[in-house]
């Protein structure tokens, strides 16, 4: 069996693994990394999104073989210490979560998004989050936050630069 | 004992700890020293903390949060003072199971009484201590207070106070002096939600222990005639195979390689029931329908039929239901020959308990449930059938087992909400008002193929007709009728279980004849509801809400529902247009009556929740059923709302004061017959089968 180099949360981890084998259940059952979550293994819930190399993707269907030498980043990789990322701490000033099961995925599609886009409209908000489902219908309170930690982000960015 | 993330599950006193409130850091230093029982719902340690022991399970509905305000409000100290961690399977708890949105209407006095018991023991055992009469001392921020300055923190009290003979009626605080109850209030298990620390029962991992994934009968009802494992046991990482009661469970040394193992697996299935179609369900329950018994009786309706101005009669039809929580079923079991220890998302730990005793053969007390959050219940994971799988996986195996359904499996293993056919006569008089209504109902039955509530009595299935024997309005001559369909497909509880059917059969075609009366559905409501003042509240405040009587944007139209289930009534007006041929719901206006309040920010959340459920199954959900299996597999068959198709939604609580009504499902059942009669305004042409299909004309 094949043995990788991955680099995840800035860490470098070996792991031996068939080729084929999805980052999510890497992540899960080798790594016991269980913050990014199963929901469908078919790239319909996106409740297993990482960042590789930045890009929001969903790891059910990403082989191993596929990742290494990539960059990748997990829900567990976002908050820094006790310093949470903005999105999550919009998150929880907006009261977001439910269940909370298919959250991380949502917060790691919305970062993205943000990293990429300042100032989303809620039409790149679609665009960019629809592919994330929510059986607990939070839908309107992500919009929120993500709009919150947009003006949070613009806040900052203000601050640093007088 | 689980060996990973400690940050969210800690090993302390006899339980495991969900450590999910803003105290979870702090909870993460060190385990406290184990902590004296005040009674079935409370803990308070030497070290002041405070642990909340919900009997109820939380799977977003957020009743850790409601449950600790009351503690918090009780104890007089912060809400961030309260941990809490999901009891154990225990009878003193009663039937312990989350459903019905009963938790808070159930649980309300006696958790006040716990609380405020422990309160009083507290002040009992400083008084004593500082040898002065109880009542001068008293409760605040964490402390009891005494005369001369004198204060105490709970945790130094704590070990004297169990041992103060707990109060028979301790005295509840007034109302009035609520400063949480009843207060908007944050979600207390967020920060672990947010930072993917929330352990779910598919997060669960134990010493040793080993990933299931299950060949089960492709069609309903059947059993394994034979297999083969050799392909499955050649896969990389699978240790065995094993035969359980519901198929070939695939052993792994984790889920790629179990699921891998099931896909080499060969078995061959003996399948009664191969020849089932949705068709031929449809024909029996056609069959069926006309001889249903009687649920509700009044007047003579068909003497009213006879000499009615205006007549109509209507079909109704509505599909099985998944029920695709975003957790798919999982559960793990360790069977050892003299206990058996559960850790699973489950709603319902004592039916859990009970079923992996009689499987183990051992006493109930020998078996141990530790319920993880929950990603998602919605009803579903009420249902022991996963774990079950999981105790026999373990007992066969000798090993902790934890069983993964995939999303396939998870839509596939049944247990839907049940399909219906509806055949509804109304007749109105010269004035163009309803005299006679007559609704026949062809169902299969919840509570035949269970024990809740003591199974199926008689012939009709309460289940099956709640909302339908009790709708509101005054109609002077009506009558029910229920028949049960016997179907191999199981069906089980689906958030609002009969409202969801019966809410919309009979909020659509009372539309459906105040239209026929040339009626406004909001004014013929209030006058046929003038009885029932809760209702006639929360449907003018929707009604207001949504701009009722005001011209609606261009291309859209407005529909309005109102529904009673589970205690508490819920308005839903939908202002919903057809954009590029397809159903487009703007905007939803919702308004609850739940009694009494416990906290606005979770009844909010809730009914959004609930509105967002109701819209995915009127427009998407559908079950059917081919070659005695679901046709629809996974999300791509099986569409679900996503954040482009959510409307905004504006909630309105109005509560009446009455007692508490519960929340998590009431918001369902007024969502499809809201926007069904927006749609009904229109096109003019009334939607009887759901999912929403729109006229291809």
């Amino acid at each position: 069996m094949p043995t990788y180099d991955l680099s995840i949360n800035g860490k470098r981890r070996k792991v031996t693994a068939p080729a084929e084998m999805p980052v999510l259940w890497v992540l899960r059952d080798l790594l016991n990394m269980t913050g990014t979550k199963f929901g469908c293994g078919a790239g319909q819930c996106r409740a297993c999104t990482v960042h590789v190399d930045g890009e929001a993707t969903f790891s059910c269907q990403l082989p191993i073989s596929s990742v290494a030498g990539k960059s990748l980043t997990t829900i567990e990789g976002l908050s820094n210490g006790s310093t949470l990322h903005v999105v999550q701490r919009a998150w929880i000033d907006e009261d977001v979560p439910q269940c909370g099961y298919c959250q991380p995925g949502q917060i790691m599609s919305a970062c993205a998004l943000l990293a990429k886009n300042k100032s989303p409209s809620d039409t790149d908000i679609d665009d960019a989050m629809r592919g994330n489902i929510c059986r607990c219908g939070t839908y309107n309170f992500i919009r929120r936050a993500i709009h919150r930690a947009a003006e949070s982000m613009v806040a900052s960015a203000k601050k640093e630069t007088p | 004992m689980l060996a990973v993330n400690r940050r969210t599950f800690l090993k302390a006193g006899s339980g495991f700890v969900l450590a999910c409130s803003l105290g979870l850091e702090r909870a993460l230093e060190a385990a406290p020293a184990p902590a004296p029982d005040f009674n079935l719902f409370l803990r308070i340690g030497s070290d002041d903390s405070i642990t909340l022991l919900s009997p109820s399970s939380e799977m977003g509905q957020g009743v850790l949060t409601s449950l600790s305000m009351i503690v918090a409000e009780e104890l007089e100290v912060e809400l961030s003072r309260v941990r809490t961690e999901i009891a154990p399977a225990d009878p003193r708890y009663g039937f312990q199971i989350t459903g019905g949105s009963q938790t808070i209407p159930s649980r309300y006095p006696s958790l006040r009484t716990a609380s405020a018991a422990a309160r009083e023991m507290l002040a009992g055992a400083a008084a004593a201590e500082w040898k002065v009469p109880a009542e001068q001392c008293r409760a605040e921020g964490g402390k009891i207070l005494g005369p001369g300055g004198k204060s105490a923190t709970y945790g130094k009290l704590a070990a004297r106070a169990v041992k103060v003979k707990p109060p028979a009626a301790p005295r509840l605080k007034d109302e009035k002096a609520f400063t949480l109850i009843g207060q908007p209030t944050k979600r207390v298990d967020t920060l672990a939600k947010v930072k993917g620390e929330a352990t779910f029962g598919m997060d669960v991992k134990v010493p040793g222990m080993l990933t299931a994934v299950v060949a089960r009968s492709p069609s309903f009802g059947g059993k394994v005639k034979s297999f083969d494992a050799a392909k499955a046991k050649a896969v990389p990482g699978v240790r065995q195979v094993v035969q359980i009661p519901t198929g070939v469970a695939v052993v792994a040394d984790h889920f790629w390689a179990a699921k891998t193992g099931r896909e080499a697996l060969e078995v061959s299935w003996d399948e009664p029931n191969a020849e089932l179609s949705s068709a031929a369900i449809q024909a029996q329950l056609e069959q069926l329908l006309p001889k249903g018994a009687v649920a509700h009786k009044m007047g003579d309706a068909d003497k009213a039929l006879q000499s009615a101005a205006k007549k109509l009669e209507a079909t109704y039809e509505v599909p099985f239901l998944a029920h695709a929580a975003m957790e798919p079923l999982n559960a793990t079991a360790h069977v050892r020959k003299d206990r058996c220890e559960i850790w699973a998302p489950t709603q319902s730990q004592g039916p859990v308990q009970e079923a992996a005793a009689k499987i183990c053969g051992l006493p109930r007390e020998s078996v141990s449930v530790r319920t993880t959050f929950l990603g998602g219940g919605f009803g579903r994971k009420a249902h022991t059938d996963y774990v079950d799988e999981a105790v026999h996986c373990s007992k066969a195996t000798g090993k902790p087992i934890k069983v993964v359904y995939t999303r396939e499996d998870d839509f596939a293993a049944g247990q839907y909400r049940p399909l219906a056919l509806n055949r509804l006569t109304g007749a109105l008089d010269a004035q163009g008002w309803p005299v006679a209504w007559t609704h026949q109902i062809a169902s299969p039955s919840i509570l035949a193929g269970t024990s809740f509530f003591g199974g199926l009595q008689g012939p009709i299935d309460p289940t099956s007709i709640e909302g339908a024997a009790n709708l509101p309005y005054a109609i002077p001559n009506m009558r029910v009728t229920y028949a049960k369909a016997d179907l191999p497909v199981s069906v089980w509880f689906w958030r609002s279980v009969g409202s969801s059917i019966n809410a919309y059969v009979t909020e659509c075609f009372f539309d459906e004849l105040a239209r026929l009366g040339g009626k406004d559905p909001v004014e013929a409501r209030l006058k046929l509801l003038a009885n029932h003042r809760r209702h006639r509240r929360v449907l003018e405040a929707a009604a207001e809400k949504i701009g009722w009587g005001k011209p609606a944007p261009s291309g859209a139209a407005r529909g309005i529902a109102v529904h009673e289930s589970f205690g508490s009534i819920v308005a839903e007006a939908a202002e919903v247009a057809i954009e590029k041929g397809e159903v487009r719901v703007l905007r939803v206006a919702c308004a609850v009556d739940c009694g009494k309040v416990v906290n606005p920010s979770t009844i909010a959340a809730q009914m959004e929740s609930a509105v967002i459920y109701g819209l995915s199954a009127a427009l998407h959900g559908e079950i059917s059923i081919d070659k005695g299996r679901p046709v629809q597999q996974t999300f791509y068959d099986y569409p679900v709302i996503r954040i482009d198709q959510a409307p905004k939604i504006e909630t309105v609580l109005v509560p009446s004061g009455d007692a508490h009504g519960g929340i998590g499902e009431p918001g369902t059942p007024p969502a499809a017959p809201a926007v069904v009669n927006a749609l009904l305004a229109l096109t003019g042409k009334p939607i009887r089968k759901l999912p929403i299909r729109l006229p291809t004309t």
